[in-house]
């Protein structure tokens, strides 16, 4: 889409991502200074920016504050369990392999309940493109603690201090074998619209972790103040390291934000493996999948 | 519609029940399967994993049952007709997916070759004490179908029928096999392709700006659209109205879960399949189902000899419940005789569709092994002897 609808010089109250949401369904859910809605529109600008065909676009979330968003983008858009957006969007992807398919989830959903998912669909290459909307914390049941909360910050279920440390989700999702793994915090609009853009171009399993605020929860119970001065922390603490090694990355408290791309490497991707096994092993005798539409 | 070939293995075979609950599923149109590794049930994602390559189609095995549970239905959404294959310790973890097939409507097919329970239980041996799990083990009001197989020649055939009713009613389908008859080795007839009967998506020809992925036309059982087609539809766990959207008022949730709930129980008649034997004046009758059914007839048949009028139901459809066929037989005989590889569970719904009118017999086994049918024999004679109730 070009520059002049963004900007359109003739109406500029037309939002230029309205066409990519479901209008009947605003307002959303979301609080006041949170960050959620910021990737959205992020994502939905990367969309027109890649001009991607929207009919091949599948969004799939798991439960949380960030699985809303499944209901929120005018696109085929699957609501899952809690933690089973990723094996969800697997099926999606190999029994229609046309289809591009988006993981839009939380912290909690990808890394907790869904953890073993995460890392074996990184593991496989599957062709996804995972959003991660980091905001720290439980956020839809109250402000619990999650496997990314960083030590010494305060939470509902442990109310005297975190003392578990956190997963380095960057880290992780390299280790386990991510093609495309990068970080940026929902200050940084421009640089994470051209992540998830670039995400697109790559072929397997990619991974974008986004720090956002949750003023509701995690900031009011560590002091941290409103959406605003999140958005003031982040920028005082955000350092653009791209390529930094993951193993570098990790979140603390107050400490600095290592934000940037820190992957982008090549691998072949679980179906391309799996065609190229089949069509050696079973020679003429493999069959390619077809269309698998049963109507 | 008729069975693709390409899938169907036209013969005659000698092949054990998972396999051919494998071949049934291939002949069904089945082209997705996500599996993860249990004894029993193994054989039959073994064969698919060996066979969908050659007929075109993906086999994939997950990290655990959570996620073949899920993975199976993203392929659903996708277009394709897809299972998944268990047994207890695996099952227990599928029962939240279970709960979202019935919630969004995902046309599905669960295989649970069951054994002995609870937890890691009995891995090799048989037991049939998941049939209420398979009816009540996510949380929530809904209902499936579900139908247990007594012979490798009923794995293949039934599971066609669990695929076509799961198309039909956009449910989960729970095919309740047991070690038994998954591990057992008979003859198995598959016919052509020409004479497999197969029930089609209820795929959505409506125009985009007409298409509600909720919506039903009377029949209580909406069409679906598959992603990438362009409809911009929505499907969620949550309670939802007929565009697909969360609506958390009691009036939403009251009319989506009695149509979920409905849909099956309105047709409950029709998806009711039993196997009926000499229940024509019988005082006693013995209703049973998968292997237990095969050990229940040589019981009968002494019975028979010693002059008893013995009938045989076998259930071949669980859930729905055939309340409706319990109650006819329950005005007419004085006993129902239920001998079952768990300690009481299908029975109980005997008792309850039986309402008192005929008097109800247990015949329990823990599992691990199958009836003496001795035992089947005797509590037939103590049943036999009853009064009328």
């Amino acid at each position: 889409m070009p520059d002049s609808l963004i900007n359109d010089p003739v109406n500029p109250a037309v939002n230029p991502v309205e066409p990519f949401l479901r209008s009947d369904r605003m307002p959303s859910i979301w609080c006041p200074g949170c960050g959620i809605g910021t990737t959205v529109n992020s994502f939905a600008r990367a969309l027109i920016d890649s001009k991607i065909d929207l009919q091949s676009l599948a969004l799939v979330s798991g439960i949380g504050c960030t699985g809303r968003v499944a209901g929120y983008v005018k696109l085929d858009s699957f609501h899952t369990t809690h933690g089973r957006a990723i094996p969800f969007a697997t099926g999606l992807k190999l029994a229609n392999p046309k289809l591009n398919v988006i993981v839009y989830s939380g912290d909690g959903d990808l890394s907790a309940i869904g953890g073993n998912h995460l890392i074996h669909a990184a593991r496989r290459n599957i062709d996804l493109k995972v959003i991660c909307v980091n905001n720290l914390i439980y956020a839809m049941t109250g402000g619990q603690t999650a496997p990314t909360t960083p030590e010494h910050s305060t939470t509902s279920t442990n109310p005297y201090g975190v003392f578990e440390p956190a997963f380095n989700l960057p880290h992780l999702v390299e280790a386990a074998g991510a093609v495309y793994v990068a970080r940026w915090t929902t200050f940084h609009v421009r640089q994470l619209t051209r992540s998830i853009g670039e995400a697109f171009q790559k072929k397997g399993f990619s991974f974008i972790e986004v720090i956002s605020p949750c003023p509701t929860l995690y900031q009011r119970r560590n002091k941290m103040g409103d959406g605003l001065d999140a958005m003031k922390f982040y920028k005082e603490k955000s350092k653009v390291r791209n390529g930094a090694p993951t193993s570098e990355v990790g979140l603390t408290m107050t400490g600095e934000i290592v934000v940037g791309k820190f992957v982008d490497r090549e691998r072949p991707d679980y179906q391309t493996l799996m065609r190229a096994q089949y069509a050696e092993s079973l020679g003429e005798r493999f069959v390619e999948q077809a269309e698998m539409v049963c109507s | 519609m008729k069975a693709d070939p390409r899938g169907v293995l036209t013969g005659v075979h000698f092949m054990d029940g998972d396999h051919a609950c494998c071949e049934g599923a291939l002949a069904a149109g089945s082209r997705f399967a996500a599996g993860y590794p249990i004894t029993p049930s193994t054989e039959v994602v073994e064969r698919f994993a060996s066979r969908v390559p050659t007929v075109g189609g993906t086999f994939i095995q997950m990290e655990d049952e959570l996620a073949a549970s899920i993975t199976l239905q993203g392929a659903v959404w996708a277009g394709a007709k897809a299972f998944t294959v268990t047994s207890g310790p695996g099952f227990s973890l599928m029962m939240e997916h279970i709960g979202y097939a019935a919630m969004t409507e995902t046309p599905c097919v669960f295989v649970d070759v069951q054994r002995g329970g609870p937890s890691t239980g009995l891995p090799t041996l048989p037991a049939q004490a998941d049939m209420m799990q398979a009816r009540w083990g996510s949380h929530g009001d809904y209902e499936i179908i579900a139908l247990c197989p007594n012979s490798p020649q009923e794995c293949f055939n039934l599971t066609i029928k669990a695929f076509n009713l799961a198309e039909e009613f956009r449910v989960p389908v729970m095919f309740m096999m047991d070690e038994c008859v998954g591990h057992m080795t008979e003859k198995v007839v598959i016919p052509p392709a020409d004479q497999i009967e197969v029930v089609p998506r209820r795929h959505t020809h409506k125009p985009v700006d007409e298409y509600l992925p909720y919506e039903t036309n009377g029949d209580l059982v909406p069409e679906m659209a598959h992603a990438g087609e362009g409809y911009n539809f929505h499907i969620t766990g949550l309670t939802h109205d007929e565009r697909g959207y969360p609506n958390m008022t009691p009036q939403i949730q009251d009319k989506l879960v009695r149509r979920l709930q409905n849909k099956i129980l309105q047709a409950a008649d029709r998806i009711a399949m039993f196997e009926e034997e000499q229940l024509e004046g019988a005082d006693v009758v013995v209703v049973s189902y998968g292997i237990t059914s095969r050990v229940a007839q040589r019981a009968i048949e002494a019975a028979r000899g010693r002059g008893l009028r013995v009938g045989k139901l076998r259930l071949i459809t669980a859930w729905p419940f055939p309340d409706k066929k319990i109650r006819e037989l329950a005005a007419k005989v004085k006993a129902f005789v239920v001998p079952e590889l768990n300690l009481g569970q299908m029975v109980r719904e005997v008792e309850r569709a039986a309402a008192g009118q005929a008097k109800t017999f247990a015949v329990p086994h823990a599992g691990g092994g199958v009836h003496n049918p001795e035992d089947i024999l005797k509590v037939i004679v103590e049943a036999g002897r009853c009064q009328t109730a």
